[in-house]
């Protein structure tokens, strides 16, 4: 595969918080141009922490980066400031949505506008293609966010990171406390937007049989370490993944699962 | 009380609103910041006699009017972006107790700074608008109050279509309702910031003038933040309605008490009245009239 179809590398990234509690110690992962990566692991695994690394927010946080590094298109993420990122085409759609909740929806879709640095007439053909996109958000484009449904927040922070006009999407947690049919739309809607427009995707999912149905190749994580990485159609047939790494217990009927790494390696991520 | 005076009661409330306005115009200051950074800045009150002071000290030294006060703004803004990025950038994230502290220090720090620029002497000030009283349906009302009342409403006009119709306004509101997202959308706080200390600096020159007319542009200037803190109190740190009803409240309620209640304790109670007004407020609403109520879908 040639070099310039990587669009960000993360290599052995190690991050800790407030000092001392370590969270990640060894991440690496790539995503390639065009394609929707899953980022998958169990609760507190470090999907959220790798995120914010990638976006240069862990200091907002009180966390940093204390090993490894981060590439986006040859760019060391972490001196480049978050505004600068975006800037560049790397935008984040934050676990929980974080809409700004006493903005009306279209103030909200403006603030992506304006992180971009759009122009007016930018932001106003913008806001069209999210509209269209997202028909649910023209309707109620002038109620505050914040009592819209979890579903409609959930669109307005998608659709605010596309007012950035991203090359690289990155989602966490997109489907968290969203019902099966809005969480099947929005990922429809991800993968329409991966295919017509060639945007990349990485996205951190909780929710493995969604993200694996949707992305082309999906790294594992446990307990801040990156310890798989495959296909989506591979992962998706081995059970023993989702019993060990995702942590849901339909596990097969011959008693304990073998570990998966015992088993047959695929491909360890390195 | 057979025969309540009413005319005079009145004469007492619209005093004390009008008085009120002054404590508004202070408050407001306080409301920008904390709004945007989550920071009480003590030092409001330092940047306000500053202000006060600078101005006061050029027109002595014969720079006309206009020009003193545009030179004034020049050395405010200068001064809230020089805070910003040297004392509050790098403690962004540690916890508002030591931002507090920072910003306290950073009060005695200009107090001290402009005592030594120019110098310790009281400077009269005279913003060309006399004190007489003049009568509208017997009720006495002072000019002075209703010209800063005026200036009052204008400038909080002003701030609220910058706030609703421009997109550093737009920008300054989603920072105030979530910083994190702010950063993750990427909005530049640090610029943000800065002008929102160079707001606060402007709010500042204004209510140093007006409080320097009225007594003098002096040290003990800067202690008017202890009268902004039950206006916060009762109107939310972070509302700059709110800042505008508290001042009112405060001010009213201060020239009422002392009046109506004052000689039970025989006078003098319009100084720490407010506190008072403050405290049964903090018992029954904490976030203040207009404070940041959660928006959240039941």
């Amino acid at each position: 595969m040639a070099q310039d179809e990587i669009q960000l590398v993360v290599d052995r990234l190690e991050a800790i918080y407030n000092h001392s509690i370590v969270a990640l110690h060894g991440v690496s992962l790539t995503v390639r141009r065009g394609e929707i990566l899953a980022l998958l692991g169990a609760n507190g695994a470090g999907k959220s922490t790798t995120l914010k690394a990638i976006s240069n927010l862990l200091q907002a946080e009180r966390g940093q980066i204390t090993g490894g590094s981060i590439l986006f298109e040859g760019l060391d993420v972490s001196r480049t400031s978050p505004a600068e990122l975006v800037r560049r085409g790397l935008v984040q759609v934050l676990e929980g949505r974080h809409c700004f909740r006493s903005l009306n929806v279209e103030e909200n879709l403006v603030t992506g506008g304006i992180g971009r640095g759009s122009s007016r007439a930018e932001i106003t053909s913008d806001l069209e293609r999210v509209y269209a996109l997202f028909p649910r958000l023209r309707e109620k484009r002038k109620e505050i966010s914040g009592l819209t449904s979890g579903g409609e927040q959930q669109m307005t922070a998608i659709g605010r990171a596309l007012m950035s006009r991203p090359r690289l999407l990155v989602l966490d947690e997109p489907s968290m406390g969203l019902a099966p049919l809005i969480v099947r739309d929005i990922f429809r809607k991800l993968k329409s937007l991966n295919q017509s427009e060639g945007l990349s995707i990485l996205v951190a999912e909780q929710n493995s049989t969604v993200a694996l149905q949707y992305a082309d190749r999906a790294t594992v994580l446990e307990n801040g370490v990156a310890v798989l990485e495959g296909p989506a159609a591979t992962l998706r047939e081995r059970d023993d993944v989702k019993a060990f790494y995702l942590g849901e217990s339909r596990v097969s009927t011959d008693g304990a699962p073998t570990h998966p790494r015992a088993a047959e390696p695929m491909a360890p991520a390195a | 009380m057979f025969d309540f005076d009413y005319s005079f009661f009145l004469e007492v409330l619209v005093g004390g609103l009008l008085s009120g306005v002054m404590y508004s115009l202070v408050a407001i200051g306080f409301v920008l910041i904390y709004k945007t950074s989550g920071v009480l800045n003590f030092a409001q009150g330092a940047m306000l006699l500053f202000a006060a002071l600078t101005f006061v000290s050029l027109v002595e030294r014969g720079v006309p009017f206009p020009l003193a006060f545009i030179a004034t703004f020049v050395v405010m803004a200068v001064l809230g972006m020089a805070i910003e990025r040297v004392v509050l950038r790098p403690l962004v994230n540690k916890p508002p107790i030591t931002l507090f502290m920072a910003t306290l220090g950073l009060s005695y720090v200009i107090e001290g700074a402009a005592q030594l620029v120019w110098g310790t002497q009281v400077h009269g000030l005279d913003l060309g608008v006399d004190d007489t009283p003049f009568e509208v349906s017997g009720i006495l009302i002072s000019k002075f109050d209703l010209f800063a009342a005026a200036i009052a409403a204008t400038m909080v006009a002003f701030l609220t279509a910058f706030f609703r119709y421009t997109r550093i306004g737009l920008a300054f509101r989603a920072v105030a309702d979530d910083q994190f997202a702010a950063f993750a959308v990427g909005l530049r706080l640090p610029r943000i910031w800065a002008i929102v200390w160079t707001a606060a600096g402007a709010v500042a020159l204004v209510a140093g003038l007006l409080w320097g007319a009225r007594l003098g542009v002096q040290f003990s200037l800067s202690l008017v933040v202890l009268k902004a803190l039950p206006v916060l109190v009762l109107g939310g740190f972070d509302s700059i309605l709110g800042a505008i009803v508290g001042g009112l409240l405060i001010g009213a309620s201060e020239k009422l008490a002392e009046v109506y209640i004052g000689p039970f304790f025989g006078g003098g109670i319009e100084s720490w009245f407010a506190y008072v007004v403050a405290l049964v407020f903090l018992l029954i609403r904490p976030a203040g009239l207009f404070g940041q109520k959660l928006v959240e879908r039941a």
